[in-house]
């Protein structure tokens, strides 16, 4: 099984950075902005991105986190059972432009899950998605507003993303097995 | 960051808190907790159990429970279909077993059954294959109040561990009495029972609790009291008290709250008797978490309903051997 | 026809024989017993390695015919005790109607003629309809042949009439089986008073509602002077009472069922019904005071108490089954691992409380392996292991306390004045 790292840890600083700065320019400034991150990575993500641009622009911006366990349409066909954490949404979403963070975008499943999830705080004026890999292999229409890296890969392979916060580390890492990896999706 | 929830549930049915380990029941309070989250935002509604039919299979006449749980079930999107039998304790028609056997072959997923004999809902389980939840069987157990007093209690509190809890009223014949026993031990809180010694059933200690019949004493050391519904309507007791005999031996008045530690929450399952085993000013009072345990409750069994559902057959683990 | 059983480990009580012997049997009765008989047979069965035992004469049966063939009849009942090893049996007056009256008592003498596999003797009833309101005519049930009265399943509560019953037993040399239970104490309890039943939420049946009914019979029977035998003994105190009784010389005698020394209410945690009886299974030391007893002969004899039930009564709600086990499929081979595998009793001792006793206490000519004897034995295998199961159980119903359980102690061959009524 060979490990091959593809994403070092200034890379993802300098993509998280660009990213940053892509999501200020594409909607004209920080009004109505808020970042929901998807737990568990995606959340520190989000974290990270609302840093910069409070850095940038001295703001305060509202962050909060999304669980989709609930939300999942795979529960019975998948082995393990599922781990939920709490989801943390603390602010009225109504009207407002939401970016969702993920860290890895591969079928677009759990994007679906989260943008359902969403629906059911209220009514947001856009949906944008930004994420540190998409990695291909979409089954549902969904795309990502903004990329850190694109990087195909076989089904084959396992996308590991290590964050500092949690994994004392930050680095994204592809993994060859033996069986399809669909459970991250 | 917040806590993950590892554990393995393998339990296809809830009988009962005894069955149950600490790191199980810990794991249902931890989800209720996102549970309870879902029922504060605009749309109190998640599609786990989309598509799943629960059924509720109330054998004695309760509003309460049958309504939380259809609440519960419906927050996860699953179709509830309620069964009210005209309760008899001589059987009339189907028996329990043929009707379990029934409701499995309309391909509903989980009974929730309520029944006056104890071990009825232990039997259902065995004759079906889906998923039983005990929702009050007899004198035996009600697992889930017990899970959503605990849940309130360790929300307020902020531990269950060495919380000092009584437990006061008919105790003999409760089984949320012995529900919160079972549960409660299990976290390391100390428990008392609380009634007149005819309402103590039989080597009651050795399930971990002490025991008095002075309520002035198991309040003075409490941290928290659950109040258990008074009847009166008995055909096999001899020499019980009277009402006033007993709110005045036994309720929960503002004057004993008083000699009770300070902040003493108080907890009743409800229906409450006002002024029999508990005055307005306390169920209403600032100590009073009663309507709090009503919401939990939504929580709490969404929790319930979500694990028993998630035990696919390889998981199984056989609650009863025989 | 001559049937020699060869090699045997003979254990006979009766006449003190307890080692390898052969028997002769021939015309339905013993008539030659010892080691190394040199006879011609037209069948031999080599017991090499085998224990043989008199027949199990088990003295508290209900077979429920007439009234409840759906649940057993005197014929199926039979193949049952057959195949447990038993080849005499007391039958249970607490059918439908009662056996309280000649008439139903010649009927059933003719259904057992006609249909029993083994010697079934008939136990009459104490009151009409074992209401105990009045007495039976006892006088007439001791010409027909009965040597033993009963309410079984029920007890006389007032005092005056069951004086009344026993002075009238011992006039016509009848021995009062009791089914001693105040039913005022155990009012509508279904399992032990204690730690389980408040575990298990029901409602419970103290040690109090038999021994005090036990202590009542035994004075009541003492003060007329009349024998007097107590049913299925399961408490600590009642042993104790009967144990006193006994030093003192009045004439009592008792029997425990299997279930009472095997099983403790422990086992009942799982809503089990078929382990529903009464009296209901004990605490530990109940059941250690039990065996305490057959070891120091307090308790005379071991009777199954077999209770059949149909599906329908017993997998139901745990409060409203019926109460009762099936035992004669089973009674052997629970004495034997509860018993004898743990050195309580050696076989000679299981022969006493199982057919020497029983036939002793009813007074008919039976549990004995003597010459001139009818050839009632068993041949078991002592170290056979099986495991109880529905689909193996000869009895109509399969309401057994001990299913899923290992066991050891095989009947291979059970045979009835001399003929092989059941072989393994």
């Amino acid at each position: 099984m060979s490990l091959k790292q593809v994403f070092t840890k200034e890379e993802i600083e300098r993509a998280v950075t660009r990213i940053s700065h892509e999501i200020i320019e594409n909607n004209k400034g920080v009004k109505g902005l808020v970042i929901i991150g998807i737990r568990t990575r995606g959340y520190v993500l989000a974290e990270r991105i609302a840093k910069v641009i409070n850095n940038l622009y001295g703001t305060k911006l509202d962050v909060g986190a999304l669980d989709i366990t609930f939300y999942r349409d795979d529960l019975s066909a998948i082995s393990e059972q599922p781990v939920i954490h709490n989801t943390e949404i603390d602010f009225d979403i109504e009207n407002k432009n939401i970016v969702l963070v993920d860290d890895v975008l591969y079928t677009g499943r759990t994007i679906r899950c989260a943008l359902d999830a969403i629906m059911d705080f209220g009514r947001p004026r856009t949906i944008q998605l930004a994420v540190l890999i998409d990695r291909g292999h979409r089954e549902l229409p969904i795309r990502a507003d903004y990329v850190g890296k694109n990087i195909p890969t076989s089904q084959k392979e396992l996308v590991q993303v290590k964050m500092q916060e949690m994994d004392n580390e930050d680095g994204v890492t592809i993994e060859e097995t033996e069986d399809d990896k669909k459970e991250n999706s | 960051m917040t806590k993950k929830k590892t554990a393995k549930w393998t339990h296809k049915d809830l009988l009962g808190l005894e069955y149950l380990s600490k790191e199980d029941i810990e794991l249902l309070l931890d989800t209720a907790e996102s549970f309870r989250e879902i029922l504060d935002r605009k749309i109190k509604k998640v599609p786990a159990l989309r598509g799943k039919t629960v059924v509720n299979l109330f054998y004695e006449p309760s509003t309460r429970t049958r309504v939380s749980f259809e609440v519960a079930a419906k927050r996860l999107s699953a179709d509830v279909i309620n069964i009210a039998v005209e309760s008899s304790s001589v059987r009339k028609g189907e028996t329990l077993n043929d009707t379990g056997k029934n409701i499995e072959a309309l391909k509903a997923d989980i009974i929730v059954v309520r029944h006056n004999c104890s071990g009825a809902a232990t039997m259902l389980a065995r004759n079906v294959n889906i998923s039983v939840i005990n929702a009050g069987d007899g004198w035996h157990e009600h697992p889930t109040q017990a899970l959503l007093d605990m849940f309130t209690l360790r929300k307020k509190a902020g531990r269950l561990e060495g919380m000092n809890v009584s437990i006061v009223g008919d105790i003999a014949h409760s089984r949320v009495a012995r529900s919160n026993i079972w549960g409660l031990t299990k976290f390391g809180a100390k428990v008392t029972v609380c009634a007149p010694k005819i309402l103590i059933p039989p080597g009651i200690e050795k399930m971990g609790v002490k025991v008095t019949d002075n309520i002035d004493e198991a309040l003075s050391d409490s941290d928290a009291v659950n109040v258990l519904r008074m009847q009166f309507e008995r055909d096999d007791i001899r020499a019980f008290p009277s009402q006033l005999e007993y709110f005045k031996n036994f309720g929960i008045t503002e004057e004993r709250l008083k000699k009770a530690r300070q902040g003493i929450i108080v907890m009743h399952p409800g229906p409450i008797n006002r002024g029999v085993e508990i005055s307005s000013e306390v169920a209403d009072g600032r100590n009073s978490v009663i309507l709090e345990q009503v919401t939990n409750g939504i929580a709490v069994r969404m929790a319930v309903l979500f694990w028993v559902s998630q035990v696919k057959d390889k998981d199984i683990k056989n609650e009863i051997a025989y | 026809m001559k049937l020699l059983i060869k090699n045997g480990h003979v254990v006979d009580p009766a006449d003190k024989i307890d080692g390898i012997a052969d028997i002769l049997i021939e015309g339905g009765r013993i008539s030659k017993v010892g080691a190394g008989l040199d006879t011609k047979a037209e069948t031999i069965i080599d017991a090499g390695g085998k224990i043989v035992m008199p027949g199990i004469v088990d003295m508290h049966v209900h077979l429920r015919e007439p009234g409840r063939e759906d649940k057993e009849t005197v014929f199926s009942g039979t193949k049952a005790a057959a195949k447990g090893g038993i080849t005499s049996v007391l039958c249970m007056p607490n059918t439908l109607p009662s056996l309280d009256s000649i008439e139903i008592i010649a009927a059933l003498k003719e259904i057992i003629r006609k249909t029993a596999n083994i010697d079934v003797f008939i136990c009459g009833a104490i009151t009409t309809g074992r209401l105990g309101r009045e007495l039976t005519n006892a006088g007439a049930f001791k010409k027909e042949g009965i040597t033993a009265i009963s309410d079984d399943g029920a007890s006389v509560d007032s005092d005056s009439l069951m004086s009344k019953a026993f002075e009238k037993a011992k006039k016509e040399k009848l021995l009062i089986i009791c089914h001693s239970e105040d039913k005022a104490l155990s009012l509508k309890g279904v399992a032990n008073l204690g730690f389980t039943s408040t575990r298990l939420g029901l409602r419970g049946i103290s040690n109090e509602s038999e021994y005090k009914r036990v202590a009542r019979d035994i004075k009541l029977a003492e003060e007329k002077g009349a024998a007097v035998h107590i049913a299925h003994v399961s408490s600590r105190e009642s042993v104790e009472i009967i144990r006193k009784a006994k030093k003192k010389g009045i004439s009592v005698t008792s029997e425990t069922a299997p279930h009472y020394f095997a099983l403790s209410e422990e086992d009942l945690l799982d809503y089990n019904t078929n382990m529903k009886v009464n009296p209901p299974l004990r605490a530990r030391g109940d059941i250690l005071a039990i065996i305490e007893g057959l070891k120091d002969g307090t308790i005379d004899a071991i009777a199954s108490d077999h209770a059949p039930h149909t599906e329908n009564e017993k997998e139901i709600e745990f409060e409203h089954a019926e109460f009762g086990s099936t035992g004669l499929e089973t009674e052997l081979a629970v004495s034997i691992t509860e018993l004898v595998c743990k050195g309580i009793l050696g076989w000679s001792g299981l022969a006493e409380k199982m057919s020497f006793n029983p036939a002793k206490i009813l007074g008919i000519d039976k549990g004995s392996l003597g010459i001139g004897k009818d050839a009632d034995m068993i041949i078991i295998s002592p170290d056979k292991e099986w495991i109880v199961k529905k689909e193996c159980l000869v009895s109509k119903s399969k309401n057994s306390a001990f299913l899923g359980r290992k066991l050891k102690g095989a009947v291979e061959y059970t045979i009835h004045k001399g003929k092989v009524i059941y072989k393994a």
